[in-house]
């Protein structure tokens, strides 16, 4: 079924009126007199019926049964009800981008509120309205870096996610921009290290808080010490962990990213995810992506509206900011109502669990005989142990036996074969944890 | 002795004892309406003939301020960025961008005299 | 309306969370917690559920009124689209099992919806080869550019710096080419809309990298000379990207890749029928010729012998992550569904339908506006609103004049070629009831501005707020409350 309303009545009524016979003929008359397509390898069309049963099956294909200690940057937790009964909403799901503010007042004040609360999160004065997910939101803090200080030079330490490194480095590929990558430990980004490489060509520091293997670090002197050179320090973070840690706009970060996936947003293998970017006043104007502004109407009423547009493509073009003319507004939306049901108090309830989950599993798993920390002095939900033997293969095991155990850290980091990365949520039960322990004791 | 000169892109000099004071014409401030943000040039930043040196913003433009001399920027109006309105009500007194010293008056070239630039102006009509 | 902070009280609440079921002691040192909560709502799931159920009645949706939003193709978004996306088997599913050992396995149902979505594509717009990672319309042309560059880099072509953009293309395509590491020139159009072949010829060249053509154009319009232009971009040794943004004009009736171009992206959110959200997520696909296929960016899905899919991680060419993982798979999985449901001949009668829509349109509207070009449109229509301008009324009252009357506005000002442009994009969901109510309605309001011009100026009246000072805000930014 193609979704046409039109009858054969209604299309021949508007030929005549076009003064057209049919199809084939306005086609000729609109020009477009290349070759028609055959489309023989498209099947015939389905109906729903067959369309659900369809998807049913593949999605049957897929494990969620697992119990999942796997982490590293996209996390399981609980999504209440509301949230997805909001976003489903076709008045906000079937709306486009709010370019007309007085139809769009719904969109508008949810992106406003969504600012808000991301502001008050990571403790930044602008968020704007989101951007494609948490790598590219990287990706865009390097470039603003880049535009404000003039610099072209941005180090980066291997304790931020390797996924959204590979990202930098394929977008940076024809942009003469010199990443210069600094070794990292588990515990401690080689902070003096990344200091080291700080010259008067650095436009940027970028590190990830808590750090990709879990860890949390002092960041304040150093920030400091980055702004002596005249460079800016730019954090990728968790959400949820900021629930307990002091947020990085008190650390002294001049940009702050986040992938937002973990604040109401399902994994969805893979997308659509939640793009974060939090500025300071100073980098306001040059900040990539949509931002919806306050301000009142002709009577003095309060309303919302996109503002600073000067910085957009549709306005600069080729000097634009970004390339970006979208935010992924639903997905914000969902980051909205999410914090809203939280809430405060259940806001830290919720990190605590992740928190002490996280600590007892530790615990355990390191009575494992073989098993050993790397690090781990201070981590918030995820932290790495040593195993006696390859850890891909361990996870392996122990993917037949129903658990996705952790992230095995040799992919990314070739001297960390033996290393897994564990993450814990709220959703992981004293059970899981314990039969995870036993089933890692029974492989080794 | 004090001299005027506009550019074809609306931008006028005054120069005054080997230093150049540098903003944007009425005619240009009323054509982009309300001006919402300047971003100013960097003082002690060394600028060339046509470098930008500033952007002017209303809600939906953004027009770039070309440097029509040569020199070091020395002052900027610093007012502007509280009150980038200055610029529609005074765009060629108290709403002036920013002062270059180190310049070469040789540069000026063939920008226009006021008058030229009013006939200039009549010829755009 | 009152912000979800401003509502509440101390100590409320809207969720609840499983028990501590082990022992309450963490490992974040004291030294290292913040001082004081993040300042979060305080209320319960109903406070919640009322402010935004509140908020979305603010909204003018597809599913609400008629959204003739030229070049944003707001056509029905299917509601069984939204049934198999939320289908636990998809939305559970963490991104990184399939890099673990024995974990491609168990999403073997995902791969193949990525793997059938590629190949669909493919077959409906005519190229070798596919990646669904692009992130957004404009994601996807950075991917195609940076591909474009990678191809002059393979080929040690290191001249090849300019992208040629025509002058009506949407601002998105110079952005995109800078970003992607080009230097851009504009190519004029001719009166009839389409690419002036002769000013194309003067800036070809051995620094060209390709031509960068919205197809159809931004005026709404099929450029018959478009095998000629690839053809003389081809003998300049570049390539020919085809933003497909208005794909939905000639879907199933034109393919891209066989016509002369090399690589293309299309607006998952627009032909595909998934939901432009507010603004997003949108997806990109990006689609390539054969000589463009090593580019692609990693991972790529494939299919084994026996019927399984894989991802390969490691192809030498490629110009590497452009995305965390598979593109944004939950509208992927949108637009394979509507793919599935309309088949070879439902796809077919989507451009057809929409196209006949916008040419009844301009058909209907043309003796009230005025018209840059003088002849039938693919599936939108531009009018100018210049008679009215001339009495005082512009495009914009004209717009809010509109939303008064139940419709939304078509996209104003753009093209930025077309003075007082108003772009009118039915889509083949609409009926034609439908779009005579909103003819109707403009001419009801174009006869207004010789009658009573004052009441279309003071538009709209029916809405929650009136006309926003928009200097105000972009003056002194008020972006959040903390």
């Amino acid at each position: 079924m193609p979704y046409i309303a039109n009858t054969k009545e209604d299309q021949q009524a508007m030929f005549e009126t076009i003064g057209c016979t049919d199809f084939a003929d306005m086609w000729r008359k609109s020009q477009v007199v290349v070759p028609e397509p055959a489309l023989a390898n498209i099947p015939e069309g389905m109906s729903e019926f067959e369309v659900i049963s369809k998807l049913r099956q593949l999605a049957s294909k897929n494990a969620t049964e697992l119990h999942t200690f796997l982490g590293a940057g996209y996390y399981d937790h609980i999504i209440p009800a509301a949230v997805s009964e909001i976003s489903s909403r076709s008045e906000f799901y079937t709306a486009y981008t709010p370019y007309q503010p007085e139809a769009s007042q719904g969109t508008l004040q949810a992106i406003y509120e969504y600012q808000s609360m991301i502001c008050r999160l990571t403790g930044m004065p602008v968020s704007n309205a989101s951007l494609y997910d948490g790598g590219t939101a990287l990706f865009e803090a390097m470039m603003l870096a880049i535009r404000s200080t003039r610099r072209r030079q941005v180090v980066v330490s291997e304790a931020v996610s390797p996924i959204f490194r590979e990202m930098l480095y394929a977008y940076s590929s024809n942009l003469n921009i010199e990443l210069i990558q600094i070794p990292s430990g588990v515990d401690d980004s080689s902070q003096k290290a990344l200091l080291d490489a700080v010259s008067d060509r650095t436009a940027c520091v970028i590190v990830q808080y808590p750090n990709f293997f879990g860890t949390i670090e002092a960041w304040e002197k150093f920030n400091e010490k980055v702004h002596a050179k005249k460079a800016l320090s730019v954090c990728s973070t968790y959400p949820i962990s900021l629930a307990l840690l002091t947020p990085p706009g008190e650390l002294g970060f001049d940009i702050v990213t986040a992938e937002g996936q973990s604040l109401g947003n399902s994994l969805n293998f893979g997308g659509p995810y939640l793009g974060i970017m939090a500025v300071t006043t100073k980098l306001m104007r040059k900040m990539p992506g949509r931002v919806c502004g306050r301000t009142v109407d002709s009577e003095d009423k309060d309303g919302f509206v996109l503002t600073l547009q000067t910085r957009e493509q549709h306005i600069r073009r080729e000097s634009a900011m970004s390339n970006i003319c979208s935010n992924e507004s639903l997905c914000a939306l969902n980051a909205l109502v999410y914090m809203s049901c939280i809430g405060k108090e259940g806001f830290i309830q919720l990190a605590e669990l992740c928190a002490s989950k996280a600590a007892y599993a530790r615990e355990l798993l390191l009575a494992i005989d073989g098993v050993e920390a790397v690090g781990g002095e201070a981590f918030f939900n995820e932290f790495v142990i040593q195993l006696p033997c390859d850890a891909a293969e361990v996870v392996g095991k122990l993917i037949d036996k129903g658990f996705a155990a952790g992230f095995p850290l040799g992919r990314y980091y070739p001297d960390r074969k033996n290393q897994l990365l564990v993450a814990l949520t709220e959703k992981r039960t004293k059970e899981e944890i314990k039969s995870l322990a036993t089933a890692l004791e029974a492989v080794l | 002795m004090k001299m005027k000169y506009y550019s074809e892109a609306h931008e006028w000099i005054m120069i005054k004892d080997n230093e150049a004071t540098i903003g944007i014409s009425e005619y240009a401030a009323e054509e982009l309406g309300d001006i919402t943000y300047v971003e100013l040039p960097i003082e002690e930043d060394d600028v060339t003939v046509g470098d930008t040196i500033g952007v002017i913003e209303s809600v939906k433009a953004a027009s770039d301020v070309y440097s029509p001399i040569g020199g070091t920027v020395t002052e900027v109006n610093a007012e502007l960025e509280d009150n980038p309105g200055l610029i529609n009500e005074s765009a060629e007194k108290e709403g002036w961008i920013c002062k270059l010293a180190n310049i070469d008056v040789a540069e000026i070239g063939d920008m226009m005299t006021p008058d030229a630039y009013v006939k200039y102006l009549k010829s755009l009509d | 309306m009152k912000l979800i902070f401003e509502k509440g009280k101390k100590g409320r609440r809207g969720s609840s969370l499983p028990k501590m079921d082990v022992p309450t002691k963490n490992a974040v040192p004291e030294k290292f917690k913040r001082k004081q909560a993040a300042n979060l709502p305080e209320v319960s799931e109903q406070d919640v559920v009322r402010h935004y159920t509140l908020l979305s009645r603010k909204n003018m949706g597809v599913d609400t009124n008629f959204y003739p939003l030229g070049s944003c193709t707001m056509k029905y978004n299917p509601k069984v689209n939204e049934r198999v996306a939320s289908l636990p088997g998809f939305t559970e599913l963490h991104p990184l099992l399939p890099q673990l050992r024995r974990g491609g396995a168990l999403t073997q149902g995902a791969l193949e919806v990525i793997y059938e979505t590629q190949r669909l594509l493919c077959e409906l717009l005519g190229f070798s080869d596919c990646t669904v990672q692009p992130l957004a319309g404009a994601h996807g042309e950075l991917t195609g550019v940076m591909l474009m560059a990678a191809y002059h880099k393979g080929r040690k072509d290191h001249a090849r710096k300019v992208l040629l953009i025509p002058d009506a293309a949407h601002g998105t395509n110079p952005a995109s080419a800078m970003v992607g590491g080009f230097i851009t020139q504009t190519v004029a159009s001719d009166d009839n809309g389409n690419v002036d072949i002769e000013d194309l010829k003067s800036h070809l060249g051995p620094d060209t990298a390709g031509l960068m053509l919205t197809c159809p154009n931004t005026l709404g319009l099929f450029d018959p000379n478009i095998e000629e232009i690839c053809e003389l971009v081809h003998k300049a040794g570049g390539l020919n990207y085809c933003d497909g943004a208005n794909q939905n004009a000639v879907m199933g009736r034109v393919t891209p890749g066989t016509i002369g171009f090399d690589v293309m992206h299309v607006n998952i959110h627009k032909s595909f029928s998934t939901p432009h959200g507010g603004g997003g997520p949108g997806s990109g696909p990006v689609l390539v010729g054969e000589c463009l296929v090593p580019y692609l960016p990693v991972s790529r899905v494939q299919k084994r012998d026996d019927g399984t899919y894989t991802l390969r991680y490691h192809c030498a060419d490629s110009i590497g992550y452009i995305a965390p993982f598979y593109g944004n798979f939950g509208i992927i999985l949108r637009a394979y569904a509507y793919m599935l449901t309309l088949g070879r001949e439902g796809l077919k009668r989507v451009g057809e339908n929409a196209v006949l829509s916008a040419n009844y349109m301009r058909v209907k509207l043309a003796p009230y506006f005025d018209q840059q070009v003088d002849r039938p449109c693919m599936h939108e229509c531009v009018l100018s609103a210049t008679p009215q301008a001339k009495k005082g009324v512009h495009a914009l009252d004209i717009a809010k004049a509109l939303i008064d009357r139940g419709f939304h506005p078509p996209t104003m000002y753009f093209p930025l070629i077309v003075p007082e442009a108003l772009m009118i994009e039915p889509t083949e969901t609409e009926s034609k009831e439908t779009l005579d109510e909103f003819i109707e309605a403009l001419i009801e309001i174009v006869n207004l501005v010789d009658t009573d011009p004052e009441s279309i100026i003071a538009c709209p009246l029916t809405t929650p707020i009136k006309r926003l000072d928009e200097t105000l805000a972009a003056r002194k930014p008020n972006l959040a409350d903390v």
